[in-house]
């Protein structure tokens, strides 16, 4: 999300993408495919569906990133209608309930640990990890504050426009994927409703970190940083105790106050 | 109101910090009702900051601003408004979606009985306005479709809609034409006879010693001198500005002209809205190594169009054949012109050549990046050793190589540009108003630079609409006018006036000569 947000866009359907491939993982894991024209059926193992989940994340994204660059739908646009796309397909693919007994090998990359620690915090450190370094150091990284700095000038300097665009957001569905991924496999189970919400959640990270919605500043070190509290937020109010609608009011404020005292240093 | 003469705003010790730098120590100036007060200092001096801090844009300086003798203390620029100060400031600031009478009475809308804006009024005004400005425009055209010279003219649109007194302009003339200089100078003399005070701002000599009555000369934060303009010598300003002699002007030297590199034949581009009609028709030149080839045209001649073409920036509407060393060429994209080794440094750096965010290092870096890869990952090293390499050479003036560039000076910016495209080792060079903001001694070197360049064995092609510049700078002179070429000059047959006269669109030279202008008999 903030390398999307860092072009200038938005991706509001992660959490939907992240449903719908969750869901065919799960799906493809309990009933495999079956082609009654052929009169064939194929059975998964947790490889196999794995990937399809992902590569289903990744077209969803390149779908996205079509609508952005070649038919210049705003990005808000966009992907507000593939939320609403893929929540559907989530819904009809899962006929509106969860899928769940998944199978000893899936549930544990989700639930799983190594060294004590658990598999989901290897895979997020890895992805930050990774985005860190394509960001500060390569050529696509680079291209991606270009953009969003300022289009016209990126062109005019070579780039490829359309290209770093459709990347971020096959990125940003990808990534959706493996959230979809860790998801489904901790719960073992794929609800049709995963991830609602979650688009909002991930703008806020991304915003509480510093990066700016119209493009080109920003980094990942601080959208961890704006993960890490709105996920303190999310689960120390639930410990608490205190009323899920104050919550909400809560993290509002939160969300606010953070921008408010970015926006005034960064006045300076 | 006030008398002539007066002083009726002051700057009185003013320092101003950003961070730990100071680009303003303890400064001061006065500003004289129905005078024009030009203040002048190289690229990063303070000049704007200083303005800024006189129109209210900040508010954390030390020292006092008098307006009319009394401490003022503007919290804001509409503050700065209402005591009747106005500031037009050295990048464009209209709002490319709205119209151009919006942006005029932007803020201040005319409204109907109902509380509704008043269009028609709108419309009105504006188009009275645009009259006196000489601007041919229709109040309802889109500011983006605008070329920026007419941009420009509309900035001071704004500032006379605002019934200022005092009136900052920094760097007016940068992107505009000579014609357009006149109209603007014009409307200046007849500004200070009604008793109001401008304050102007500009790297070019002849234009501060032809309008100014006072000029005032900072350097480093501070000012260094003021005096009536009669009491000054061009020479004496620039070696106060400088703070030392300034030696060896530049002066051309022929250049072995070599091989052809770079041929264009019948580029054509169509206008986009009006069918039929073209922006650039029919061009075909071509440039050798080592030979600089000036394209000299007033705003809205295609020259700027020409450049984006031959770069790949219009290849799905334009048409005709570039050459690359006796080779065509077929460059549909602007990566496909940088690899062939063509740069382009386009003409309005702050839409099309920076990301204001990016740091001076990374924006050098920016067209190059492979250049400073290490097994595929950008090494800082390279970055820094790039970036202060031709930092050096441009003599870039930032506090470190990752300052964002838009902490710069106007006129560091542009050297920015110019640095991007250098580190890019190309071996067609298109300058597009390449001094755009550059001060007296760096311009200097920038024209050395270039015929460095071209005695290296670069071809290059400068579109300039200074005409002095053209012709110290190139070897032949090629004039479009109305998307056209008009006429070709050598150095040695080249004057002002024939150049002029070439440059001149038919429909005026023949129904309004430019009596208004000194520009054609100067
Ligand atoms: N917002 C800012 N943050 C940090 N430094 C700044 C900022 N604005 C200006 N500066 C610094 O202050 C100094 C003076 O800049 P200023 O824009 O006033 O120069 P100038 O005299 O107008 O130059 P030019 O002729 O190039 O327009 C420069 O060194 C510049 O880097
Ligand atoms: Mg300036």
């Amino acid at each position: 999300m903030t390398l999307v947000i860092l072009t200038g866009g938005i991706d509001l359907s992660v959490g939907s993408i992240l449903a719908l491939s969750g869901a065919i993982m799960a799906g493809l894991l309990k009933r495999g495919t079956e082609l009654e024209a052929l009169n064939l059926y194929i059975g998964y193992g947790a490889p196999a569906a794995i990937v399809v989940g992902l590569l289903v994340g990744a077209s969803l994204g390149w779908f996205n990133g079509l609508m952005v660059t070649r038919f210049r739908v705003p990005p808000f646009i966009a992907t507000l209608a593939m939320l609403t796309i893929a929540r559907g397909l989530t819904k009809l693919y899962t006929g509106g309930e969860a899928i769940t007994g998944l199978g000893q090998v899936f549930v544990s990359i989700g639930s799983g640990r190594l060294l004590g620690i658990p598999n989901q915090f290897w895979i997020a450190a890895g992805i930050v990890l990774v985005a860190v370094v394509l960001l500060r150091k390569t050529r696509f990284g680079r291209y991606v504050y270009a953009v969003g700095g300022n289009e016209e000038a990126a062109t005019l300097s070579g780039l490829n426009v359309a290209r770093v665009k459709r990347s971020v957001y096959v990125i940003a569905g990808t990534l959706a994927a493996v959230g979809g991924l860790i998801v489904t496999s901790r719960l073992n189970s794929a609800t049709p409703i995963a991830g609602e919400g979650m688009e909002l959640d991930s703008i806020a990270a991304v915003v509480i970190g510093g990066t700016s919605l119209s493009g080109g500043r920003g980094s990942v070190a601080g959208t961890v940083l704006g993960a890490l509290i709105i996920g303190v937020l999310n689960s120390g109010l639930v410990i608490m105790g205190v009323d899920p609608f104050w919550q909400q009011v809560i993290k509002g404020c939160v969300i606010l106050v953070a921008v408010v005292i970015d926006r005034l240093n960064y006045k300076e | 109101m006030s008398e002539h003469d007066e002083v009726v705003l002051a700057a009185q010790g003013i320092t101003k910090r950003f961070g730990g730098v100071k680009a303003l120590d303890e400064a001061h100036l006065e500003v004289r009702a129905g005078q024009v007060t030009a203040v002048m200092g190289e690229n990063g001096a303070g000049k704007s900051t200083l303005m800024k801090v006189l129109a209210g844009v900040y508010q954390d300086y030390e020292g006092r601003i008098l307006r009319n003798g009394r401490e003022a203390v503007f919290a804001n620029p509409r503050q700065a408004q209402e005591h009747g100060v106005t500031i037009i400031h050295q990048e464009l600031n209209l709002i490319p979606n709205l119209s151009v009478a919006e942006n005029l009475f932007l803020g201040r809308e005319f409204l109907d009985g109902l509380g509704l804006i008043d269009f028609r009024r709108m419309r009105r005004e504006a188009a009275a306005l645009l009259q006196r400005l000489d601007l041919d425009v229709d109040p309802r055209t889109r500011i983006s479709t605008l070329r920026v010279g007419q941009q420009q003219i509309l900035e001071i649109a704004r500032a006379l809609a605002l019934h200022a007194r005092v009136i900052i302009m920094d760097e007016p003339t940068s992107a505009i034409s000579e014609r357009e200089v006149d109209v603007l100078f014009g409307l200046i003399d007849s500004l200070r006879r009604e008793g109001v005070a401008i304050v102007y701002i500009s790297h070019k000599m002849d234009e501060v010693f032809r309008i100014a009555d006072r000029i005032t000369i900072m350097r480093d934060g501070r000012t260094v001198g003021s005096a009536p303009r009669a009491a000054l010598s061009h020479d004496g300003v620039v070696r106060m500005m400088v703070g030392r002699d300034l030696k060896d002007f530049f002066v051309q030297t022929p250049t072995a002209r070599g091989s052809e590199v770079l041929r264009v034949q019948e580029i054509c581009l169509p206008h986009p809205d009006r069918v039929g009609d073209f922006l650039v028709k029919d061009i075909s030149f071509s440039v050798a190594r080592g030979e600089v080839l000036g394209l000299f045209g007033l705003m809205g001649a295609g020259r700027s169009e020409l450049f984006e073409t031959i770069f790949g920036l219009h290849a799905r509407t334009a048409s005709g054949q570039v050459f690359l060393e006796g080779r065509e060429v077929r460059l549909s994209s602007c990566a496909e012109a940088i690899a062939a080794g063509l740069a382009l440094v386009p003409e309005d750096r702050k839409r099309q050549g920076l990301m204001m965010d990016m740091s001076v290092a990374a924006s050098i870096s920016l067209a190059s990046l492979a250049q400073v890869e290490r097994f595929g990952f950008l090494s800082d090293r390279r970055e820094r050793a790039l970036a202060g390499d031709f930092g050096q050479r441009l003599r870039i003036r930032a506090v470190s190589h990752r300052q964002p560039v838009k902490h710069l000076s106007g006129g560091n910016q542009q050297k920015v540009v110019l640095a991007k495209w250098l580190a890019t080792r190309p071996r067609v060079l298109l300058l597009d108003e390449p001094t755009r903001g550059i001060d007296v001694n760096a311009k200097n070197q920038i024209y050395r630079l270039i015929h460095e360049l071209a005695t290296a064995g670069l071809a290059i092609v400068v579109v300039s609409s200074e005409l002095p510049e053209i012709i110290a700078l190139a070897h032949r002179i090629i004039v479009l006018s109305e998307g056209r070429q008009t006429a070709e000059f050598s150095r040695a047959q080249a004057t002002e006036e024939s150049i002029l006269k070439a440059a001149l669109p038919r429909s005026l030279s023949s129904s309004r000569p430019p009596s208004s202008s000194g520009a054609a008999t100067r």
